[in-house]
């Protein structure tokens, strides 16, 4: 883990480099683009505060209930059973079908164990490998009307499966 | 699907919550959690304005055109059903690289455009093509190469290093693509023949406005930006 950690320290000061390099090159103004994109961002994120608002209230109500932490002990035996911390059990189930909602779930995972916590590192590559399944799959068929998906959703739960394998593998090295 | 989630969390919540007698921490944890979201957003505005500042100078400098180019030879690889120089082709591109650079809200948008096209290409109304599974798959198994979102996140919540998560979610978004593509490479070679261009319109679309009012509200508006969310 170790090295991964000093190759991610290079990627962002390089991909910055390399952006703002070319803006120069291709003779942009590179500080006005920059200032424009970056009103953009600002938008979206004030257009995502009310969202968040609401899951983050949605999960605490949910975490101060105790029904999290008695869902995690319930769950715990089967999860350790194929390696798995008990909280990543209902956050890979839900990150299936609301990708909002699975963030609430991280955030309070990152409040609960830490991001730098064997279960944070789970869920921080977890989050960051697959994208909702259910989600995806229906905003875009739904958009030209296909009902026979065929193989695209065990494709797409494979792809998932293996995340969560992978996640767990890589945040144990 | 997120107002039934959503609903689901509060009433079983304020339920069990209830039950247990722990209406007080209930009443704590509401309104901690909407002071969160604010805590939270302010260092996403950050973190999000760095970025589409970037993506807006890569964007008008034409690195992302070149990058699209750049595409091809894999875009023809996965879907070998689009003939060469067919229009889905440049939206296909636009919508990988928008989830390569973790921008949700533009991957969905161009991820539809191309949806529609490849509809075109369908000669079986209803039934999804193998570009229609490979697009899907690959867009599911996400192709983010800098999870932008969730660095945000864990400097939010103190991580030591929040940029150290870059290269494992790399390696990891790159093993469930390859499975995704290989099992959608399995599947598909099997029943697919090789389509000419066939312009066939769907013959039981008879509300379009239906179809681009759900198009609308569809993507985007449930999802945190940044992912497809996108992906969202």
């Amino acid at each position: 883990m170790d090295f991964l950690v000093f190759l991610s320290d290079f990627i962002m000061p390089l991909m910055i480099f390399y952006i703002v390099g070319y803006g120069v090159l291709a003779s942009r103004p590179v500080y006005d683009d920059f200032v424009r994109g970056a009103q953009k961002g600002l938008k979206i994120t004030v257009e995502i505060l009310p969202t968040l608002c609401g899951l983050l209230v949605g999960v605490s109500i949910l975490r101060a209930s105790g029904f999290l932490d008695d869902l995690s002990a319930l769950l715990a035996p089967a999860a350790a059973a194929v390696g798995l911390p008990a909280p990543i059990v209902p956050l890979s189930f839900i990150k299936m079908f609301s990708s909002s909602a699975a963030t609430g779930l991280v955030l309070d995972i990152f409040k609960e164990y830490g991001p730098d916590s064997r279960i944070g590192w789970i869920t921080s590559i977890l989050m960051s490998c697959t994208e909702t399944v259910f989600y995806t799959m229906s905003v875009y068929f739904m958009s030209v009307h296909i009902k026979k998906t065929r193989y695209t959703l065990a494709g797409a739960l494979i792809a998932s499966l293996a995340g969560v394998a992978v996640s767990v593998l890589l945040a144990a090295g | 699907m997120l107002n039934y989630i959503w609903a689901a969390m509060i009433l079983a919540g304020i339920f069990y919550g209830a039950v247990r007698g722990r209406m007080p921490q209930i009443t704590e944890g509401a309104l901690a959690g909407a002071r969160d979201a604010v805590n939270l957003c302010l260092t996403m505005a950050g973190v999000t304005a760095l970025w589409t500042g970037l993506m807006e100078i890569a964007e008008r400098s034409g690195l992302l055109d070149k990058a699209a180019g750049g595409l091809r030879p894999l875009i023809r690889f996965l879907f070998p059903q689009v003939p060469d120089g067919h229009p889905a082709q440049a939206d296909i591109s636009a919508n990988m690289i928008a989830n390569f650079l973790g921008l949700g809200y533009a991957a969905t948008p161009a991820g539809l455009r191309a949806f529609e096209k490849l509809e075109t290409l369908n000669d079986k109304p209803g039934v999804a093509t193998d570009a229609m599974c490979m697009f899907l798959i690959v867009n599911i198994s996400s192709l983010q190469l800098i999870p932008i979102n969730m660095i945000a996140y864990r400097s939010q919540y103190g991580s030591a290093n929040p940029a150290a998560v870059i290269v494992p979610a790399l390696i990891a978004t790159t093993v469930t693509t390859i499975c995704g593509i290989l099992f959608a490479k399995m599947m598909g070679s099997k029943s697919s023949s090789p389509a000419g261009v066939r312009e066939m319109k769907m013959t039981g679309r008879t509300s379009e406005h239906v179809c681009l009012s759900e198009k609308k509200k569809g993507p985007g508006q449930t999802d945190v930006p940044g992912k497809s969310e996108r992906g969202a």
